[in-house]
């Protein structure tokens, strides 16, 4: 039990893809104008890699070890392609807020990066434990993120009001506060990460 | 022409690829620490992004739209993108050596940058033509390499000096990053046309 609480530690905070691994880093820039916005396409990114995680997991020994790497990528863009079709029909607003970076998922590099590191060496329970952990580390950066900003931008949280709008600074919701914020945020993790060990 | 020029202007500066979209922050994040490796990595890119965005275009306006297939998009762009880049490696290596030699180790890199797949998609939303696609695709990838390239020459600074721990390597260029997107958006009042 305890090895199974520690992959999911493990993809939160000692491989938490934004702040350590600093992977998949256009959709964490782009789409963090709000801690929604941050929180779905984080929320989109887990599901994807979960299911990916698992069939890669199951199909480990069917593929020859050559084309391993096409192999996960169609894999990968198949749950891309059925995200897509799912949030066109139900969440077609989410879907336009998200535009370009929705079918980005697939180029994104922690996916084909954990397909290649943990799922094609691991069974499927584990496989799917680690989709959820390293998802989760990456929706909780995409709604720090998300936040940081909103409230620093607008003096909001999840559009609830914290302080009048006028007394934010816009930059931080325009696209050079997005990097300003994650690179603060980047060094406050390392700094906290160091000071536990 | 004049909208050839828009579109030129446009996505150099008003909406660089980097600092406005953010597509392609990994390879300019990666590959920044040496203004040599960024300008070979700008040209690599360059170079695929022009020929992908033909191949999709066409893939897409007379495969995909006319057989009712544009649900397989995504799959389709990215295979091809991944074929694609394989291909050119294997050609450059026979045809042009010298070249080979200045891009080959970026260019394997180069199926996982989102910047070549965002374009080739971006096109087809905007609904551009061909010709427009093009112009679009080559002006962005100017837009990618000049960022990086002054993104790199930064950096090449930046390395001497004293920088606080917590904030080294990665933090402190995302801020000059965030620096350098403020620069660029003086550019956002440009209109052509």
């Amino acid at each position: 039990m305890n090895s199974k609480l520690k992959i999911l530690y493990n993809g939160i905070v000692t491989e938490n893809p934004t702040f350590v691994l600093m992977l998949g880093m256009c959709p964490t820039l782009g789409t963090t104008g709000s801690a929604m916005t941050g929180m779905s396409m984080g929320l989109a990114t887990m599901g994807v890699l979960i299911c990916s995680n698992v069939v890669i997991s199951l199909i480990k020994n069917l593929i020859p070890a050559k084309v391993r790497i096409p192999a996960y990528i169609v894999v990968i863009a198949t749950f891309v392609s059925v995200l897509q079709l799912v949030m066109e029909a139900y969440l077609p607003a989410l879907n336009t807020l998200l535009g370009i970076f929705i079918p980005l998922i697939v180029v994104n590099c922690i996916l084909l990066g954990r397909a290649e590191a943990f799922a094609s060496r691991h069974g499927v329970f584990d496989s799917c434990l680690d989709g959820i952990g390293i998802g989760l580390g990456f929706t909780i950066a995409l709604t720090i993120l998300g936040a940081v900003r909103e409230i620093l931008g607008t003096g909001r949280i999840f559009g609830a009001e914290i302080f009048p709008e006028t007394y934010g600074s816009l930059i931080f919701v325009l696209a050079p506060g997005a990097f300003i914020a994650l690179g603060l945020l980047i060094a406050l993790f390392t700094k906290l990460r160091g000071a536990r060990c | 022409m004049l909208e050839y020029i828009s579109i030129i202007i446009t996505a150099i500066f008003v909406n660089n690829i980097v600092f406005a979209q953010f597509l392609g922050i990994c390879p300019f994040i990666g590959v920044s620490r040496k203004l040599s490796s960024a300008t070979g990595m700008g040209a690599a890119v360059t170079f695929v992004m022009v020929i992908a965005t033909c191949v999709t275009w066409l893939l897409q306006f007379y495969v995909l739209n006319p057989l009712g297939l544009q649900f397989m998009q995504t799959i389709v762009f990215i295979l091809v993108i991944a074929a694609l880049v394989q291909m050119l490696e294997i050609i450059l290596k026979k045809i042009a050596p010298v070249l080979y030699s200045a891009l080959g180790v970026f260019l394997p890199l180069i199926t996982t940058n989102c910047a070549v797949l965002g374009v080739a998609i971006l096109v087809v939303r905007n609904n551009l033509d061909l010709g427009q696609s093009l112009v679009y695709a080559l002006a962005t990838a100017i837009g990618f390499t000049m960022a990086i390239s002054i993104f790199a020459g930064i950096r090449e600074q930046l390395a001497l000096s004293n920088v606080p721990k917590a904030m080294r390597g990665v933090p402190i260029a995302l801020i000059c990053a965030g620096l350098l997107a403020m620069a660029f958006m003086g550019f956002s009042g440009i209109k052509i046309g």
